[in-house]
C-alpha cells in the first residue's frame, strides 16, 4: 500500500525536522530534552500498539520497560555481555514477558479494567523481586560502567544518542505503519472494537492479542535498553515503578491512541507543557505531572481522539 | 520460632489490625464498585488527601484525628459527591476504561498536587496514646490499632444496616442491581451514583483518621493502598461488603506472615500474587457474583 | 447429506432450560427457517451451532464433521458464519473496513480485501455508505452490515438471526431478494425470522421452536396449518408480523 498524500507530506516534514534538529539545537540541555521526548514517543508507541490499536489498556507497561532495562544491565554488569548482545537478549526477554503476561491474562478472559490492573500488579511483582534480589542490585540498582564507544553502545557525543533514539522511533513507527496496513492490523482493531463480532468472522482473538502484547513488550524493552545506555543506571523504581507505566500511556492518550503519529505528537506536547510549567512555576517536583494529569482530563473530555483529532475528523 | 503458637498468634493479630485498615479502605472501594460498576483508581489518592487533612488539622489546629473524623468524614463525603457528579461522570461518558483513565488522571493530579504543595517529606504526628500498648495475652498491641480493628467491624455493621434498613440503602441497592428499572421508578441514578461515591470517600476519610496515629503520610502513600484495596475487593468478591471486610482482614494476616517468612521487602509480593491469582482463577472472589 | 445436523442439543442457564433436545437439519441448496416465540431459545441454539456456547449435551455436525464445542473462530473458518440479532458492528470503523474484516478470512492482502468489501457493499445496496462510520448507520443499515460482513467471509452456510427485525416493508422485500440471490450463489442458509411473509415466501423448510423444544417441522404451508404451531406461536407471532 502507498502512503496517502497527506501522510507522505507530513512524514517528509517530520523527517526533515528531526534529522536536521541537531544542526540548530546545539545546547546540550535542549538536545537532551528532545532525546527524552523521542524516548517517551517510543515508549508510547509500544503502549499504542497494544492499547491504542488493540484496545487492551495497560497500566503496567513498566513491566516490559523494566525488563529491557534490567536484562541488558544485568547481562553487561554481571555476565560481561557486550552491550549490543545484551540489548538483543533484553528485547527478546521483553517480548517473552509480554507473551507470558498476555497468555495468562487473555487465556482467563481478562478485559478492560481488570487487564489494566493485572498488568500493574505484574509490574509491582517485578519491582519487589528486583528490589530484593542481589543479582539485580537489590535496593541499590544497577550502575553500568562507563565504556565510551559505539561498540559498547555508549556515546560521548550526545548527538549520537539523539540519532539512535530517532532511528529506533522511526523503526517502531515503520512497524506500526506496516501493521496498520496489514491483515493483522485489521484484526487487531477489530478485536478492540468488538470481540464477539471478530470471533464470528473467524478471528482468533486470543492469538491476535498475544501477538500484539509480545510486540508491544519487545518495543517497550527497546526503550528500556536505550534508557540504561543513556543514563547508565536503573533501579527498581525507575524500571518497574508506576511512573514509567504512566509515562507509557500519557503520550499516546494525549496525542491520539490508535494513530500512527499520536505518541510522537503527545510526547512533544507533554515535553512542551513540561517546559512551560517549569517556566511558570519553577522547577518544583510535581508541577509537570500535575499539568499532565490536568491535560489528560481535558483531552479525555474534549478530544477523545487526542490531539490527532484536531487534524482529522476521526482517529 | 515459626512453630511457636504464641508467636504465630501474635503475628496473626498484628496482621488483623493492619487488615482492619485495609478492610476500611476496601469497603469504600467495594461500595463504589458495587453500585457504579467502576474501578476508582483515585481511591488511594483520596486516602492520601484525607491523611494530609488529618495531619494538618492536628499540627495546625491541634485537633486529634479521632475528633477530626467528625469533620473529615462529612467533608470527604461532599468532596466525593462533587467529584463523581461533576468530574468523573461527565468526563468518562460512562465508559468503563474511560472511568479508569479519568480516575488515573485524578490520582496523578492529587498525588502531584500534594508533592507540589507539601513536598515529599514523610510526616507523622505524635499522639500520646500511640505509645499506649494493650496486652491482649499473646502480644501487646498499640491502642490505635485496636481502635481501628473495632472501628472496622463497627463500620461494617453500620454499612450493612444502612444498606438493608434505610430508604437510601434501598435506593442504592436498586440502582446497583437494575439501573434502568431504578430510573423508571423515579430514582435519580446520577444522584445515587454520587452519593455512593461520596460514602465510599467518607469511609476513606475515616480510615485515614484511624491510620494516622500509627502511620505516616507522603504524597505517594496512597499508591501502596490502591492495589491492596483492589486485591481486597477482588478477593472478597466485587461489591460485597462482608467480602471486603473479611478480605481486608485476611490480607493483613497474609501480609504479616509473608513479611515474617520472606522479609520486609520481599514480603509485599504476597499481596500482588494473590491479586493476580484471584483475578485469573476466581474473578468472582469468594463472596460475590461473576464480574460482567 | 445434510450441510448441518444438530442432534439432541440442550443448554441450561441456571434454572432455565433454554434449549432442550433440539434437532434440526439444513439440506444443501435450501433455505431453512427457525421460528418460534420470543425467548423460545432460537438465538441460544444459533450460539451453540456457531461455537459461541458449548452445548450441555447433543452433537452438531457441519459438512459431516463434528464441530460440537469447537471455538467460534474455528467454526467460522470451516465456512459456517453467523450474524447477531443484537447487531455487533465494529462501531469506530467505516462500513468498508467492517466488511473487509470478514473478507480477510480468505484474503490476506489489505488492498484486495478492501476492494472486495466495496463489491459486497454494492451487492447489498450499501455503496453510498462505504466510508461512513458504522456507528452512524440506521438500524436497517446495521442489519445489512451484519449480513455483508458475514458474506465477505465467503461461507458455505450462513446463519441469519432476525436480519429483518425492525425494517419497513420495502426494506424487507429488498433483503428477501438479497437472501435469495445469496442462496442462488450456492450458500446454504439457516435463518431465524419473525416476519412471517418473509418466512413463508423464502424458506423451503421450517422448524418451530417453543420453550426450547422443536415442536414442528415441515414445509411452510404445512407449518401454517399446524394447530400446535398456531397455538404456540402464530397467535402471538401475528402481532409480531409487522416487526
Ligand atoms: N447468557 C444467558 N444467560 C441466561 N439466560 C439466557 C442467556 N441467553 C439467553 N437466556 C435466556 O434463554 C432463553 C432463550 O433465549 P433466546 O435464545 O435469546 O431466545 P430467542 O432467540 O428465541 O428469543 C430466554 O429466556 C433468555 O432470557
Ligand atoms: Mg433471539
Amino acid at each position: 500500500m502507498r502512503l496517502r498524500s497527506g501522510q507522505a507530506g507530513a512524514l517528509f516534514v517530520l523527517a526533515a525536522f528531526f534529522l536536521l534538529l541537531p544542526q540548530f539545537v546545539t545546547s546540550s540541555y535542549w538536545l537532551g530534552l528532545w532525546t527524552l521526548t523521542l524516548f517517551y514517543a517510543l515508549l508510547g508507541q509500544s503502549w499504542n500498539l497494544l492499547g491504542g490499536y488493540g484496545g487492551q489498556v495497560s497500566f503496567g507497561h513498566a513491566v516490559f520497560f523494566g525488563t529491557g532495562a534490567y536484562v541488558s544491565a544485568v547481562l553487561q554488569v554481571k555476565f560481561g555481555f557486550n552491550a549490543w548482545a545484551g540489548a538483543a537478549v533484553a528485547v527478546a526477554a521483553g517480548g517473552l514477558v509480554g507473551a507470558f503476561l498476555g497468555a495468562v491474562s487473555f487465556r482467563y478472559g481478562l478485559r478492560g479494567s481488570y487487564f489494566a490492573l493485572v498488568t500493574l500488579a505484574f509490574a509491582e511483582v517485578f519491582r519487589v523481586l528486583v528490589n530484593s534480589w542481589e543479582l539485580t542490585g537489590s535496593g541499590f540498582g544497577m550502575l553500568i560502567p562507563l565504556r565510551p564507544g559505539a561498540a559498547h553502545l555508549q556515546f560521548t557525543d550526545r548527538t549520537w544518542f539523539y540519532y539512535l533514539i530517532l532511528a529506533l522511533l522511526a523503526a517502531a513507527c515503520a512497524l506500526v505503519w506496516w501493521i496498520e496496513r496489514s491483515r493483522f492490523g485489521a484484526y487487531l482493531v477489530a478485536v478492540r472494537e468488538n470481540e464477539d463480532a471478530a470471533q464470528a468472522l473467524g478471528i482468533d482473538c486470543f492469538r491476535v492479542k498475544v501477538v500484539a502484547i509480545t510486540l508491544s513488550g519487545a518495543l517497550a524493552s527497546v526503550a528500556g535498553v536505550f534508557y540504561v545506555q543513556y543514563f547508565l543506571f536503573v533501579d527498581s523504581h525507575i524500571g518497574y515503578g508506576p511512573a514509567m507505566s504512566v509515562n507509557a500511556l500519557l503520550a499516546p492518550l494525549i496525542g491520539g491512541a490508535g494513530t500512527l503519529f499520536g505518541p510522537l505528537i503527545g510526547a512533544v506536547a507533554l515535553g512542551a507543557l513540561s517546559e512551560l510549567t517549569t517556566l511558570a512555576l519553577g522547577k518544583t517536583p510535581g508541577v509537570n505531572l500535575l499539568a499532565f494529569g490536568v491535560l489528560l482530563l481535558v483531552i479525555l473530555r474534549f478530544l477523545p481522539n487526542g490531539l490527532m483529532g484536531l487534524f482529522r475528523g476521526r482517529a | 520460632m515459626l512453630a511457636d503458637p504464641v508467636f504465630l498468634l501474635a503475628v496473626a493479630f498484628n496482621g488483623l489490625t493492619v487488615g482492619a485498615i485495609y478492610a476500611l479502605v476496601a469497603l469504600g472501594l467495594a461500595l463504589i464498585y458495587g453500585v457504579l460498576h467502576i474501578i476508582n483508581f483515585a481511591h488511594g489518592s483520596l486516602l492520601m488527601l484525607a491523611l494530609y487533612a488529618a495531619f494538618f488539622l492536628f499540627t495546625l489546629g491541634g485537633v486529634d484525628p479521632y475528633v477530626a473524623v467528625l469533620a473529615l468524614a462529612p467533608g470527604f463525603f461532599v468532596f466525593g459527591y462533587l467529584l463523581q457528579r461533576f468530574v468523573i461522570a461527565p468526563i468518562s461518558f460512562g465508559r468503563d476504561t474511560n472511568v479508569l483513565l479519568v480516575t488515573l488522571g485524578l490520582s496523578i493530579i492529587f498525588d502531584n498536587l500534594a508533592l507540589y504543595l507539601w513536598t515529599s517529606t514523610t510526616r507523622t504526628i505524635n499522639v500520646p496514646y500511640a505509645q499506649t500498648y494493650v496486652d491482649i495475652g499473646v502480644t501487646a498491641v498499640a491502642l490505635p490499632r485496636l481502635v481501628a480493628l473495632g472501628a472496622a467491624l463497627l463500620v461494617g455493621v453500620a454499612f450493612w444496616l444502612l444498606m438493608t434498613r434505610t430508604d437510601l440503602g434501598k435506593a442504592i441497592r436498586a440502582v446497583a442491581r437494575e439501573r434502568q428499572g431504578a430510573r423508571i421508578v423515579g430514582i435519580s441514578v446520577e444522584h445515587i451514583f454520587a452519593v455512593s461515591f461520596g460514602l465510599g470517600t467518607a469511609v476513606v476519610a475515616l480510615a485515614a483518621c484511624l491510620l494516622l496515629p500509627t502511620f505516616y503520610v507522603t504524597p505517594t502513600v496512597g499508591y501502596a493502598f490502591v492495589l491492596i484495596a483492589f486485591t481486597t475487593v477482588v478477593l472478597g468478591g466485587m461489591g460485597s461488603f462482608i467480602g471486603a471486610l473479611l478480605g481486608g482482614l485476611l490480607l493483613g494476616v497474609v501480609e504479616a506472615f509473608s513479611g515474617v517468612l520472606l522479609g520486609e521487602s520481599l514480603g509485599q509480593i504476597g499481596i500482588f500474587l494473590i491479586f493476580i491469582l484471584v483475578l485469573l482463577f476466581r474473578p468472582t472472589g469468594f463472596f460475590g457474583q461473576r464480574v460482567a | 447429506m445434510a450441510v448441518l445436523e444438530a442432534e439432541g442439543v440442550s443448554k441450561r442457564f441456571g434454572g432455565l432450560q433454554a434449549v432442550a433436545e433440539a434437532s434440526l437439519r439444513v439440506e444443501p441448496g435450501r433455505i431453512t427457517a427457525l421460528i418460534g416465540p420470543n425467548g423460545a431459545g432460537k438465538t441460544t441454539l444459533f450460539a451453540m451451532i456457531s461455537g459461541f456456547l458449548r452445548p450441555d449435551s447433543g452433537s452438531i455436525r457441519f459438512d459431516g464433521r463434528e464441530i460440537t464445542g469447537l471455538a467460534a473462530h474455528r467454526v467460522c473458518r470451516l465456512g459456517l458464519v453467523r450474524t447477531f440479532q443484537i447487531v455487533q458492528p465494529f462501531a469506530g470503523l467505516t462500513v468498508r473496513e467492517n466488511i473487509a474484516v470478514g473478507g480477510h478470512l480468505k484474503e490476506p492482502d489489505r488492498g484486495r480485501a478492501l476492494a472486495a468489501a466495496a463489491a459486497i457493499a454494492r451487492q447489498l445496496g450499501m455503496e453510498a455508505m462505504l466510508d461512513a462510520p458504522a456507528q452512524s448507520l440506521t438500524v436497517a443499515g446495521r442489519k445489512r452490515l451484519e449480513l455483508a460482513r458475514a458474506l465477505a467471509t465467503q461461507p458455505r452456510l450462513l446463519l441469519l438471526d432476525e436480519v429483518m427485525a425492525g425494517l419497513i416493508p420495502t426494506e424487507v422485500s429488498e433483503i428477501v431478494a438479497v437472501i435469495r440471490a445469496i442462496r442462488d450463489a450456492g450458500v446454504d442458509i439457516l435463518l431465524i425470522e419473525h416476519v412471517m411473509q418473509a418466512v413463508m415466501s423464502l424458506s423451503d423448510d421450517v422448524y418451530v421452536l417453543n420453550n426450547g423444544r422443536i415442536i414442528a417441522h415441515g414445509a411452510p404451508g404445512e407449518i401454517a396449518a399446524n394447530g400446535d404451531v398456531i397455538e404456540a406461536y402464530l397467535g402471538q407471532g401475528a402481532a409480531h408480523a409487522r416487526g
